[in-house]
C-alpha cells in the first residue's frame, strides 16, 4: 500500500508542486492549507509523513509540529519542514519542536524526493 | 606511484585538450551553443581540478584563468567572439606545451602564458576581478578514488522522538558503496529499566565508497545534533599500489632461520587468537571484537573486488602488443591453410572436420584481432580542421573545412601513415586550389572556399576524398610544365586523366612560387609513393573553375590482403586483387603476331603487357597457353603474363628480410598452405620500372 504523506502549506503553488512530485513518486498525498487544517486532518487520517511550511496563517509550522507530536499516531513519523536559508533560528526552533529534517527553499523536485526517501526509507 | 597518477592525468589532459580543440572550432561556428560552452568549461574545469591535485600547479593556475572566462560566458556575461576563440585556442596550445614540458624539467614559455592571460583579462573587461591563482586543493581524496571509512553512529536515546529512523539512514549508507554494518547492543539495560521508546543500539559501519566523506556526512545531516558520529578513514584504495601488510613476526623469524617450521607450528598451536584472549580476560566484549573482525574482512573483500574490477574494465595496451597479436594471428592463418590442405589431400573425414572447425575459429580470431586495431579516422580529421583554419588565415584566404564519415574505421597503422600524405594534399588544396576571396568574388563564387574531407567504406578499402571548390587544374599549364620538365614528349596525346596524373610525376610542381604552405621540398610524387606504400591508389579529377577532387583508396588493413595466386614455372606469385581487372589467355600465336611489341588485343583496345617470366629471368619454356592478368594502375591498364592463374587467396603479408628489402617489384611475401613461399608483387612499382627502362 502506498505511503501517505501530508503537505501543509498556505501557498497553493507550493502545495501543488509538492503534491505532484510526491504522487509521481508513488505516494498518496493529503493536502492541508494551514496548520490548523493539518492538525484536524491528522486526527482523522493516518499519515506516514508530514511536510510542512513554517510560515502559515492560523497555526504556523512550529505549532503544527508540536501538535502533531502530541498525537499518538504521529509521535514517530518523520516531519520535514520547508525553510529558507535565512531562517536558521526557525530551523532550530523546529528541530526542538520535534521536526525530523528540513528542506531549504527553493528546492527542486529531485531534492524533495531525496529527502522523502531519506527519512521515510 | 605519484608518477603513475601524473601519467594518468597527462593522458586524460591530452584527450581533454583535443576534445577542447574540436569544441572550440565548433563553437566558432555556433557561438550560441550552450552545450558547447558547457563542454569547454568542463574540460577546463577538469584540467584545472585534476592538475592541481597531481602537482601541475602551473597548469592549474593558468587554466583557472581560462575557466573563469568561460564561466562568464556560461553565465551569459560574455559573448563568444572570434578573438575569444583565438585566445582560448592559444591557451589550449599553451597548456599542451606545459604538459609536454612537465617531464623533461623544461618550462613552457612563461611570456606566452602571461600574454594569453592578459588578453583574456582584457576580454573579461575591467570589472572582472584579477583572478587569484588557485590554491592546490587540500589533500582530499579524489572523488573517484575508493576510500574505506569506519563510521560509529551512536544515536541519542530520544532519537525516535524527532521522527528519525536510524535504519533508513543505514540503508542510505548502503547505497553509497560496499557496506558492512554491525549493531552494538551492549548498551541495553535490563528489561525492567528499559524505556521502549528509547534507542539503546549503536552501529559500527565499515563503508567503502568513492563518494567522499561529505556524502557520508550528508546522510546524517538531520541527526547530527542528536547523535554521536565518528567518521574515520581507514584505508585509501589507491588504484595502483595497495600497500601490503608487512610480514608477520613469525614469517620474519622463519625466513631468517631463527625458528624451524615445526617449532613455529608448536608455538602457534598454543597461541590463542588475540580476540579470544582479550575476551577471555574480560577486557573486551565479544561484540566489539566481532565488529573489528568485520572491518578486517570488509577491507580484504574490497581489495579483492577492486582487483577483479580493474581486470575487467577497459585497458590501454601498447600498440606493439597488438601488432604482435596480429602477427601471431597471421602465422595461425598460414598454419591453418596448411592444415586444410593436408586434410583435403589425405581425404580423412575426421581430420577435415577438425580443419574446418579450425578454419572457422581462425577466421573469427583474425577478424576480431584486426578489429582491435581499427580506429575511427575522425581524430585525424579534427587535426586537419585546425590545419585548415591556421593555414587559410596565414594565406589570407577564407576557407571552411567540412568533413564526412569521421566514424569510418581504419587500421591504426594505416591512419598513422595516412597523416602526412593527407596533410600535404590538404595544404595543396588550400594553397593552389582555393583562390583568394577577391578572385573568388570576381569569378562569381562565394568568398568562402570549402575544403571537403570525406571517408567512406568501399568493399575492403576506404575511400578518402579531398575536394575543394577552388580554381581547378589548368590542363594547359600542366602540359606546358610537363613538356618543359621533359616528363612527356612533344605532341604526345594524353587523356585528361593521364594529364592530371602527371601532377604525381617526380619533379613536377605547378605552383608559380614557393610559399611556406606548399613547396616544402615535398612534391606530390612523395604523396603518391606514400599512398602506394599503403597499397593504396590515388586519383584526381578536376573541373576548371569549379574545383578539384582527389580520391585516395586505402585498404582497410595492412596485415592481410586478398590476392590472386599465380604460377610461373615452379614459383608462386601474388597480385593484390584490388588492382586486378580480368584475366585473358595469351597463345603463342598471339605472341608471334604482336612482333615483340608486347601488346594484347582486349575487346578492341590495346593493352601493353609485361612477360613476368622474362622480367624475373625464370628458366624454362612457357606453356602453350599463357595467362595475362590485367591490372589497372593509375587509370592505365597493364597486363602481366604468367603461366597459370591458380585463384584467389587470402594472404598474410610478411615483410622481406633486410637483404631483400630493396628488391624492385616485390612488396612482401607470404607462406602458402604447402609451406612454400610466394612473393607479393608490387604492381605500380613494376610498371614504373618497366616504363623507366623503355624511356
Amino acid at each position: 500500500m502506498a505511503k501517505i504523506i501530508m503537505t501543509a502549506d498556505d501557498s497553493a503553488s507550493v502545495r501543488q508542486m509538492v503534491s505532484f512530485t510526491l504522487k509521481q513518486g508513488g505516494y498518496e498525498v493529503v493536502e492541508a492549507v494551514d496548520g490548523k487544517d493539518a492538525l484536524q486532518k491528522l486526527a482523522s487520517h493516518k499519515v506516514d509523513m508530514l511536510i510542512t511550511d513554517l510560515n502559515m496563517p492560523n497555526l504556523d509550522g512550529i505549532g503544527l509540529i508540536k501538535g502533531a507530536r502530541g498525537l499518538a499516531s504521529c509521535r514517530f513519523i518523520p516531519i520535514v519542514m520547508l525553510t529558507t536559508e535565512s531562517q536558521d533560528s526557525r530551523k532550530q526552533e523546529g528541530k526542538a519542536a520535534g521536526a525530523t529534517g528540513w528542506i531549504v527553499k527553493p528546492f527542486k523536485p529531485e531534492q524533495l524526493m531525496a529527502v522523502v526517501k531519506k527519512v521515510l526509507g | 606511484m605519484m608518477d603513475v597518477h601524473r601519467q594518468a592525468f597527462k593522458e586524460e589532459a591530452y584527450e581533454l585538450l583535443s576534445e577542447l580543440e574540436s569544441s572550440l572550432l565548433e563553437l566558432e561556428e555556433r557561438p550560441d551553443d550552450i552545450d558547447l560552452i558547457g563542454r569547454v568549461f568542463r574540460a577546463m574545469h577538469t584540467i584545472k581540478g585534476s592538475g592541481s591535485m597531481f602537482g601541475f600547479d602551473d597548469i592549474a593556475s593558468f587554466t583557472h584563468e581560462v575557466e573563469t572566462i568561460f564561466d562568464m560566458v556560461r553565465n551569459g556575461k560574455l559573448e563568444v567572439t572570434k578573438l575569444l576563440v583565438n585566445l582560448t585556442l592559444a591557451a589550449r596550445d599553451q597548456i599542451k606545451s606545459m604538459l609536454d614540458h612537465s617531464d623533461d624539467g623544461g618550462t613552457a614559455d612563461a611570456e606566452a602564458s602571461a600574454r594569453i592571460i592578459a588578453g583574456l583579462r582584457t576580454l573579461a573587461c575591467c570589472d572582472a576581478p584579477a583572478a587569484a591563482p588557485v590554491q592546490p586543493k587540500a589533500a582530499q581524496p579524489l572523488p573517484s578514488e575508493k576510500v574505506s571509512y569506519r563510521i560509529r553512529f551512536v544515536p541519542a536515546r530520544n532519537i525516535f522522538a524527532s521522527g528519525s529512523n536510524p535504519l533508513t539512514l543505514l540503508a542510505e549508507l548502503r547505497e553509497l558503496g560496499t557496506c558492512n554494518v554491525t549493531a552494538q547492543t551492549s548498551g541495553f539495560p535490563t528489561l525492567s529499566e528499559m524505556d521502549p521508546e528509547a534507542c539503546y543500539v549503536y552501529w559500527d559501519v565499515i563503508l567503502t565508497t568513492d563518494q567522499g566523506i561529505n556524502a557520508i556526512r550528508d546522510v546524517f545531516i538531520f541527526v547530527e545534533d542528536d547523535c554521536e558520529l565518528r567518521i574515520e578513514v581507514i584505508a585509501e584504495h589507491d588504484r595502483f599500489a595497495d600497500r601490503q601488510d608487512y610480514k608477520k613476526l613469525g614469517e620474519i623469524l622463519l625466513e631468517r632461520g631463527d625458528i624451524s617450521p615445526k617449532e613455529m607450528a608448536e608455538v602457534l598451536a598454543q597461541q590463542k587468537r588475540f580476540g579470544e584472549l582479550a575476551v577471555s580476560k574480560g577486557i573486551l566484549a565479544e561484540a566489539k571484537v566481532q565488529s573489528a573482525l568485520v572491518e578486517q574482512r570488509h577491507i580484504k573483500e574490497v581489495h579483492q573486488e577492486k582487483q577483479s574490477a580493474e581486470a575487467a574494465s577497459s585497458i590501454r595496451v601498447p600498440a606493439e602488443r597488438l601488432d604482435d597479436l596480429v602477427n601471431l594471428v597471421g602465422e595461425l592463418v598460414t598454419v591453418q591453410a596448411r592444415l586444410t590442405q593436408t586434410a583435403t589431400q589425405r581425404e580423412d573425414a575426421e581430420l577435415s572436420a577438425i580443419a574446418e572447425e579450425v578454419e572457422r575459429l581462425t577466421a573469427e580470431l583474425r577478424d576480431s584481432a584486426l578489429n582491435i586495431r581499427m580506429l575511427p579516422i575522425g581524430s585525424t580529421f579534427s587535426k586537419f580542421k585546425r590545419l585548415v583554419r591556421d593555414l587559410s588565415s596565414e594565406l589570407g584566404k577564407e576557407i571552411e573545412m567540412t568533413t564526412d564519415g569521421a566514424e569510418t574505421e581504419l587500421d591504426k597503422t594505416v591512419i598513422e601513415k595516412l597523416n602526412d600524405p593527407l596533410v600535404h594534399l590538404i595544404r595543396n588544396s588550400i594553397d593552389h586550389g582555393v583562390e583568394l576571396p577577391q578572385a573568388r568574388e570576381a569569378a562569381g563564387k562565394p568568398r568562402h572556399g570549402t575544403v571537403h574531407l570525406a571517408a567512406v567504406h568501399s568493399g575492403d578499402s576506404v575511400l578518402i576524398t579531398i575536394a575543394d571548390d577552388g580554381a581547378g587544374l589548368d590542363k594547359e599549364a600542366i602540359r606546358a610544365k610537363a613538356l618543359e620538365r621533359g616528363i612527356i614528349a612533344q605532341g604526345s596525346e594524353l587523356s585528361e586523366k593521364e594529364l592530371f596524373a602527371l601532377i604525381f610525376a617526380p619533379g613536377f610542381s605547378t605552383a608559380k612560387k614557393v610559399s611556406s604552405v606548399s613547396g616544402r621540398g615535398v612534391g606530390m610524387d612523395v604523396v603518391k609513393r606514400a599512398i602506394e606504400a599503403l597499397r593504396g591508389s590515388i586519383e584526381i579529377s578536376s573541373v576548371r573553375g569549379a574545383g578539384t577532387r582527389i580520391t585516395v583508396r586505402i585498404p582497410l588493413t595492412l596485415a592481410i590482403i586478398e590476392s590472386l595466386l599465380v604460377k610461373i614455372g615452379d614459383d608462386s606469385f601474388m597480385l593484390p586483387l584490388s588492382l586486378v581487372d580480368e584475366c585473358i589467355e595469351l597463345t603463342r600465336e598471339d605472341r608471334s603476331r604482336s612482333h615483340g611489341r608486347n601488346l594484347a588485343h582486349v575487346r578492341g583496345g590495346l593493352v601493353p603487357y609485361i612477360p613476368l617470366r622474362e622480367r624475373f629471368a625464370i628458366a624454362g619454356a612457357p606453356p602453350e597457353i599463357e595467362q595475362i592478368v590485367i591490372t589497372e594502375v593509375n587509370g592505365q591498364r597493364v597486363g602481366f603474363v604468367v603461366d597459370h592463374v591458380i585463384g584467389e587467396h587470402q594472404t598474410v603479408i610478411k615483410s622481406l628480410g633486410r637483404a631483400y628489402r630493396n628488391v624492385e617489384g616485390v612488396s612482401g611475401a607470404t607462406i602458402l598452405g604447402d609451406g612454400s613461399v610466394a612473393l607479393i608483387l608490387d604492381i605500380p612499382q613494376l610498371v614504373q620500372s618497366v616504363e623507366a627502362e623503355a624511356a
